[in-house]
């Protein structure tokens, strides 16, 4: 088999993967809500409720795709797809298992991060072209939330780094054969789970959206597929930032043999996804100010005293 | 409850005895005809001056004379207005009435003398057409601003039927919508400062965070309040109105949706004050009956607003538990009235059937699994440090604003105000039952969740204690005016025989007169005014809202606080936007 039909094979089973994931996730996410809530949550169409996502596809697609004439037209079209694709784009580098990656990039941590802030441009676009004043307040919130987490959640990752001495997240899989980095790293997990959430705009920290305060924040004016869209691209950023805990933090796909090493990788990321769903059934909100300078204040000095203490540590013993 | 009458003895000696017309309320509570040239200085005395002054101005309303036939040596007049003051330190209430001649009469307006005047003021304007001398925004309130006539007005129809088919054709709706447009100047609002626009935020009458169809204007420099101004009335349906043709009887049920999450609450405070207006004396049973369901629906009250509380400062999970929880309720007030949420269950004289069999057991299940609920709600909800973080220091008022601008329940207790109908003017026997009144220290939002909290620990003691005395003997008065009668004897004697039919066909005949009656509900006090002409329906029905009055307040405590803390404020007002309009 040539090498390049095997990339294009695991090319498009990641997308279909990530894909079928993201959709499964809304028929996950509303049952784990619903057993922790004291309820049912949809359980009526096929087993156990599961054709329920397929439902809500045919649903939203058959939706009338209306575009308010008061809105930047294709500003307004354009900026669910950025989500998306950046998110996507962003699942090249993940190493699923031994030889399962798209790209293996000597940068691939700095690609991650790349990406995943660009998601920020879906949000700060799509409310501001909606020309309507609660996205407008939604996408102000969006914008300065992205931009003071994405500094910390850089650096909580650079402790990483040095252990591993590499970007490159197969390196830094392998890296953790004797231990995880979350021993070393916990702080270094900590706020970059935290990051990890703002970043995904999930509750607690899903301001920009505020059901209870700004109706639905940057996508008030979206429906149909459009509004699938910015959906969807939550659901694949979830499963994103869960898969780059399970590799930098968690050793990967690493794991006893018993079981392959790919499945090792889902069971890790299942885990987190549930850990984001778990955080939305439990918290409340903050206020905006409140989030930056928890930002500013808390997470971003903890960061760098991290990342100093790692450098000491490892400067003095590995020199 | 005895009121007090030596201010009226500080009244005629301070503006001489020829001021003063006395009149006599089947309530005992002092009422006066003052003239109208010297209201604004009678009320100001009251507030500010005399001894043990009435602080808070508890209701305003009119009332439209023309047609009263009844009106034993009262003055001259085609409408009255009425003030009802109530004294904190005297415990006691006067009701100030200036009579008025002509067909859009005058009168001072006393805005300035009390903050929470205004809207009253403006109720009063709308549903009357009477002007309000010096009101610094005179415009309609309830009705829509394009409303023809002053719906409380004798003349006015009732009815649909009575006024002619509606039709909107387009240019009609073009004017109505042009009139909901906002437009900041009319209110006294810039829209730019020195180096920047305002932004003006419509927020409601659809909106997921105000409960209902309440809209209120922001005018926010980024995200800050800089001015709010609500706009009410949408769920306005005339609940005073229809009193006027409703039988005193057939009243009841309006009542119940009126704070449509108390249920029998409402029902408690409209048929004490018929009953005030008939002399029926209630037997025990059904007064301990009455409280038990009260506070049941305190509780249920209570575990919505929880819920939407966690609920509007983001916490997703909370309502669920606590609408579970207030569907047991429901189950035990199905059990005992045959409805969940407005049972409509009590009557003229007493409630509308006996206990079933078996309902001590459901309310001591309930009993025995709600404190457990009530803890683990604690360590989810008011422990929590975000919820700590987003509601401690927001919205904070002092006893003398709460007072000033009429805030009563828990959002009175909440500054640090002991003041409880229940304890104070005890009715229906709640001086029998020990319980406590819960209050708080600041009075912002986070203190007004604490005293919501411990209330329904303190209802579930009173329910408790209900259901240890409840005591033997009949669910209805002997009185002819109970309506219905006690069925059990209406074939065996002629006398009951001709009260049932009279009283199920006309409805009752109260005897001519005035009275108030104002309980502790679930969001503060509930008064209702009534006044009887002598016949089968009430001749004029003043409902006394608390939420009217707390709404009034929202501009002045969000003020410089953001989006985020407006939410928070409103969920812990806990208003219903029909307890709000009527």
């Amino acid at each position: 088999m040539s090498d390049t039909l095997y990339y294009l094979l695991i090319i498009v089973g990641v997308l279909v993967v990530m894909l079928t994931i993201a959709a499964l996730l809304i028929w996950y996410e509303r049952r784990m809500l619903a057993l922790w809530q004291d309820r049912y949550g949809p359980n009526r169409v096929g087993p156990f409720g599961l054709m329920q996502v397929m439902a809500d596809m045919v649903k939203i697609f058959f939706k009338e795709d209306w575009i308010a004439p008061f809105a930047d037209k294709w500003v307004f079209i354009f900026a669910p797809t950025i989500i998306v694709v950046a998110v996507l784009l962003g699942f090249a580098v993940v190493p699923f298992a031994p030889g399962i990656v798209v790209a293996d990039m000597n940068i691939g941590l700095l690609y991650f991060l790349a990406m995943s802030s660009l998601g920020a441009y879906s949000i700060l676009l799509g409310g501001i072209s909606s020309n309507n004043k609660y996205s407008l307040l939604g996408s102000l919130r969006g914008a300065a939330q992205v931009i003071s987490y994405e500094v910390f959640m850089g650096i909580s990752l650079m402790g990483v780094v040095i252990l591993s001495d590499s970007f490159s997240l197969v390196k830094i899989v392998e890296a953790q054969k004797n231990m995880w980095f979350v021993i070393p790293q916990f702080i270094g997990f900590v706020i970059f789970f935290i990051a990890g959430v703002a970043e995904t705009h999930r509750a607690p920290f899903d301001l920009p959206e505020a059901e209870s305060e700004l109706v639905a924040g940057f996508h008030s004016e979206y429906s149909g597929m459009k509004f699938g869209m910015f959906f969807v691209g939550e659901y694949l950023g979830i499963t994103l930032i869960s898969a780059m805990i399970a590799t930098f933090f968690f050793g990967g796909w690493l794991g006893p043999s018993f079981l392959p090493p790919v499945v090792w990788f889902f069971i890790k990321t299942f885990a987190f996804i549930t850990l984001f769903i778990l955080l939305r059934a439990s918290l409340p909100r903050p206020r905006y100010d409140q989030l930056m300078s928890l930002g500013w204040k808390i997470l971003l000095p903890l960061s760098l005293v991290n990342l100093l203490v790692t450098a000491a540590i490892k400067l003095a013993i590995g020199g | 409850m005895t009121y007090d009458h030596s201010v009226i003895d500080s009244l005629k000696k301070k503006f001489g005895e020829s001021a003063f017309i006395l009149q006599k309320t089947r309530d005992g509570m002092p009422t006066v005809y003052v003239p109208q040239d010297k209201i604004r200085d009678i009320l100001k005395y009251l507030k500010q001056e005399i001894p043990k002054p009435y602080k808070m101005l508890y209701d305003l309303t009119a009332i439209d004379e023309r047609s009263r036939s009844n009106r034993q040596n009262l003055p001259d007049a085609d409408f009255s207005v009425v003030y009802h003051l109530l004294s904190f330190e005297r415990n006691s209430d006067i009701r100030v009435k200036v009579a008025l001649k002509g067909e859009y009469p005058e009168v001072d307006s006393i805005a300035k003398v009390w903050a929470n005047a205004d809207w009253y003021e403006r109720e009063v304007y709308d549903m009357f057409g009477i002007k309000f001398r010096g009101h610094p925004n005179l415009r309609r309130i309830l009705m829509p601003p394009t409303w023809e006539g002053h719906p409380l007005r004798k003349e006015h129809p009732a009815r649909a039927t009575e006024m002619g088919p509606f039709r909107l054709p387009d240019d009609k709706q073009d004017r109505e919508q042009e009139a909901l447009q906002f437009k900041p100047e009319e209110w006294g609002l810039k829209r730019a400062h020195e180096d920047a626009d305002f932004m003006f935020l419509n927020l409601g009458p659809q909106h997921p965070g105000t409960h209902g169809v309440l809209r209120i204007i922001l005018q926010l420099d980024g995200e800050e309040i800089v001015d709010a101004v609500p706009d009410i009335g949408f769920h306005h349906r005339g609940a005073e109105k229809m009193a006027e043709r409703q039988s005193w009887h057939t009243y009841i049920p309006y009542t119940d949706r009126i704070d449509y999450l108390g249920g029998v609450m409402n029902n408690f405070a409209y048929v004490q004050a018929v009953e005030e207006l008939a002399g029926i004396r209630v037997p025990d049973r059904a007064k301990v009956i009455r409280i038990m369901l009260s506070e049941f629906f305190r509780i249920a009250s209570h575990l919505v607003w929880y819920g939407t509380f966690a609920q509007d400062v983001g916490q997703m999970s909370p309502v669920f538990y606590m609408f579970n929880d207030r569907e047991r309720i429901f189950e035990i007030i199905g059990a005992i009235c045959g409805d969940r949420m407005h049972p409509n269950w009590f009557r003229i004289g007493g409630v509308a059937q006996d206990l079933p069999k078996g309902w001590e057991k459901l309310v001591k299940d309930f009993i025995d699994f709600f404190p457990k609920q009530l803890k683990t709600y604690d360590k989810l909800v008011m422990k929590n440090r975000i919820i700590k973080a987003r509601t401690v220091g927001i919205g904070c008022y002092t006893t003398e604003e709460a007072i000033e601008w009429g805030v009563t329940g828990p959002g009175l207790r909440a500054t640090g105000f002991e003041w409880d109908f229940r304890k104070k003017r005890p009715y229906s026997g709640y001086d029998q039952f020990e319980f406590d009144i819960p209050i708080g220290q600041n009075g912002d939002c986070y203190d007004r969740a604490v005293v919501r909290v411990e209330e329904m620990r303190q209802s579930l003691r009173i329910i408790e204690q209900c259901v240890n005395i409840m005591p033997e003997g009949p669910y209805k008065s002997d009185h002819p005016i109970t309506t219905p009668p006690r069925k059990e004897r209406t074939m065996k004697d002629i006398e009951t025989l001709i009260n049932h039919f009279v009283n199920v066909s006309w409805g009752p005949v109260i005897p001519a007169g005035e009275a108030f009656f104002g309980i502790e509900a679930t969001k503060g006090n509930n008064g209702y005014y009534l006044v009887s002409d002598g016949g089968t329906t009430s001749y004029r029905t003043r409902v006394r809202t608390p939420s009217f009055p707390h709404i009034q307040m929202v501009p002045y405590i969000s003020r410089g606080h953001t989006i985020a803390d407006l939410l928070a404020i409103l969920a812990t007002i806990d208003y219903v936007l029909a307890d709000v309009d009527r």
